[in-house]
């Protein structure tokens, strides 16, 4: 399962969407992966999701493996298109 | 007996707590059972979040949201898949737990410590700060954790930073020594806001002290005493008494008047920073605030705080005050103070450099926002608005004309405001004293800003201890400029009033009221001492006083002068 959207976030994913990312990402079971800019991070990973530095218009592709994925991938695109509530 | 700078009074005698930030020493060994190795980093991961989520509820109901959701992210790290999974995979080369952490949350600081935007290198200090508890925990090595304390305390350390005295537990806390700062630093400033005692730029009090020694500390006179003798502790008793005792006496300044024994009335206000501060200015009797410094509200953040954030702040303060006056300052961000948000970049001289209203009027969107959330909050109480760092008419007349935009924007969205808002600006930079005359056609009010003044006039870092004893509040040329400022501003019919720390300067009170000072705003804790005082003078004498002592020379001859003429008064 896969898709891929651009980053509407006007301040990037700083802190707070990345703790969004983490923690909603964590109630699947899939292992669930965010690629963006020839990188791989595990969406699970607060770390890896900060370090990646994601900006505004950065294209990224969600992927997801295990039982949930469909769901997962769906829950993390809609999360990415609502801006995080901001 | 070990001497430093008096920060703020009281004597206090206790235990001391040190809190030393020293490196961790993780060794690297070879471990077979490495299931066990597992299994410790487990537990000492889970021990480590019980504890951040303790931390988490109490700072969330002393301290919101905002400094709560801090924690919340300290505990996401420590449930990072990607942190366990690597310290894991480092554990099954045979490498103990310990040393597999740190080496997994070094390559993740390293990461984070080049990255180009500065919010995000500061949180290679999260990264530390978390892993550390952690292996704290393995190796048995305890940490001070000042947000859960078992008994009452002095604290000791290097400096005290923002985070620190934010998370502390505030009951605990009964003093603060420190190795570095002065009267200005945030350890001194928070100490008077709290009303514990502190003596800082002691340095090496950290070395001098251990842990649990019996600390005598003498806020008043900067005088420590480590393990005293039994004489020595009854003798400060006796002192700590009687301070407590004058203390009761200044109770009985409560609601009167500041004025003179001849009749001249003057105001007494206090300096804050939050609206927290608000009940320390309820119970020194504050007769309004001086001095509302919002740079607070955009500090420890990681975006700008909205229009209605700051209104909310604004309205707490005005309408915890009622008719009271309060003078809010607009945004003075930049010199020591950055904003992750914000990139300023790095300047040679940050004080000299793209601050205050400098930045305001450059960063018109920042600036407007905050106008609004004032002016919308002005309908709460007594509001009056003050631009830092004004050096030209040029700038104070573009920050007005900002003004009235944002007004005339209301005004068409239908928005109320109050509609007779007085404008002034801090004078603290000697341009702006010189042409005072000039300026005082345009505003309402003066507020002297004798911190930066004092610096600026005698081109001396306040911040640099080698030149320290050129930073000098007597300094005859600082007080004649302030002489000249309080004159300029009378001649037009506007009031003057200082907010720096000489305001609140016990020896040189005396002086400013002869000079004809209209308002006085300090440290809430200062009020009642000098409400007390003033009402001892006479305004008559008090100007003679002031005659004489700007005739002298040097700083020295006046203070000496001063303490001389404190006694006969």
């Amino acid at each position: 399962m896969k898709k891929t959207l651009t980053i509407l976030n006007e301040t990037g994913i700083h802190a707070r969407p990345a703790s969004i990312i983490a923690k909603t990402t964590m109630k699947f079971s899939s292992d669930v992966f965010i690629e963006v800019r020839d990188k791989s991070i595990n969406a699970k990973s607060i770390m890896n999701i900060l370090s990646s530095g994601m900006q505004k218009g950065d294209e990224i592709t969600i992927s997801a493996s295990g039982p949930d994925e469909v769901e997962a991938v769906e829950t993390l695109v809609d999360l990415f298109n609502s801006n995080f509530g901001e | 007996m070990l001497i430093g700078t008096g920060a703020s009074p009281e004597i206090d005698i206790r235990k001391a707590l040190i809190i030393k930030n020293e490196p961790l020493k993780i060794k690297k060994k070879h471990i077979d059972n490495i299931e066990k190795e597992k299994e410790t980093l487990i537990n000492a991961l889970n021990e480590s979040k019980t504890e951040l989520e303790k931390i988490k509820t109490k700072a969330f109901s002393e301290l919101g949201e905002e400094k709560a959701s801090i924690f919340e992210a300290h505990i996401m790290i420590l449930e990072d898949p990607e942190l366990i999974e690597m310290t894991n995979t480092k554990i099954e080369g045979n490498v103990n737990a310990a040393y597999a952490l740190k080496e997994t949350a070094d390559e993740f600081i390293a990461i984070f410590e080049v990255m180009e935007n500065e919010y995000m290198r500061e949180r290679a200090a999260d990264i530390k700060d978390v892993t550390d508890r952690v292996l704290r925990k393995i190796t048995g090595q305890k940490i001070t954790d000042l947000a859960v304390l078992d008994e009452e305390v002095i604290l000791v350390a290097h400096d005290l930073t923002p985070s620190d005295t934010a998370i502390m537990d505030k009951s605990k806390v009964m003093g603060f020594l420190t190795n570095i700062g002065g009267r200005t630093s945030h350890t001194a400033i928070m100490a008077r806001s709290l009303e514990i005692p502190a003596v800082v730029g002691l340095k090496n009090i950290t070395k001098e002290v251990k842990n649990n020694d019996l600390v005598i500390l003498n806020g008043e006179t900067g005088i420590i005493e480590i393990n005293p003798e039994e004489e020595t502790i009854s003798k400060y008793k006796e002192l700590k008494e009687a301070y407590e005792r004058d203390i009761k006496a200044l109770e009985e300044m409560k609601g009167q008047e500041s004025i003179t024994s001849d009749g001249r009335k003057v105001e007494i206000a206090g300096n804050i920073g939050t609206p927290d501060d608000v009940p320390g200015l309820l119970r020194n009797d504050a007769e309004g605030v001086g001095l509302y410094r919002t740079e607070f509200i955009y500090m420890n953040r990681e975006t700008m705080p909205t229009e209605e954030e700051q209104y909310i702040s604004y309205k707490k303060v005005l309408e915890a005050m009622g008719e009271k006056p309060i003078v809010i300052r607009t945004l003075d961000i930049g010199g020591d103070k950055k904003l992750p948000y914000l990139e300023i970049g790095e300047e040679m001289n940050p004080f000299l450099g793209y601050r205050a209203i400098r930045l305001c009027l450059q960063e018109q969107e920042i600036f407007k926002i905050q106008l609004r959330a004032l002016l919308r909050a002005s309908v709460h109480g007594n509001l009056k608005i003050m631009f830092p760092m004004i050096s030209s008419l040029e700038e104070l007349l573009e920050a007005k004309y900002i003004l009235n935009e944002v007004k005339e924007d209301l005004k068409n969205e239908n928005i109320e405001f109050s509609q007779d808002i007085e404008v002034g600006i801090m004078i603290e930079i000697p341009s702006a004293a010189i042409i005072s005359d000039i300026l005082a056609k345009h505003v309402d009010f003066f507020s002297i800003g004798t911190n930066d003044l004092i610096q600026y006039t005698c081109a001396v870092d306040r911040m640099n201890e080698k030149i320290e004893n050129l930073y000098q509040p007597f300094n005859p040329g600082v007080l004649r400029l302030i002489k000249t400022v309080i004159e300029n501003g009378h001649k037009q019919g506007i009031w003057v009033g200082m907010c720096g720390e000489v305001a609140g300067d016990m020896r040189l009170i005396p002086l400013l009221i002869g000079m004809g000072l209209d308002e006085f705003s300090m440290s809430p804790i200062s009020i009642l001492h000098a409400r007390r005082l003033i009402r001892s003078l006479s305004y008559e004498k008090c100007k003679e006083i002031a005659n004489e002592a700007l005739e002298l020379g040097t700083a020295k001859e006046i203070e000496d002068f001063m303490a001389k003429i404190s006694k006969t008064l």
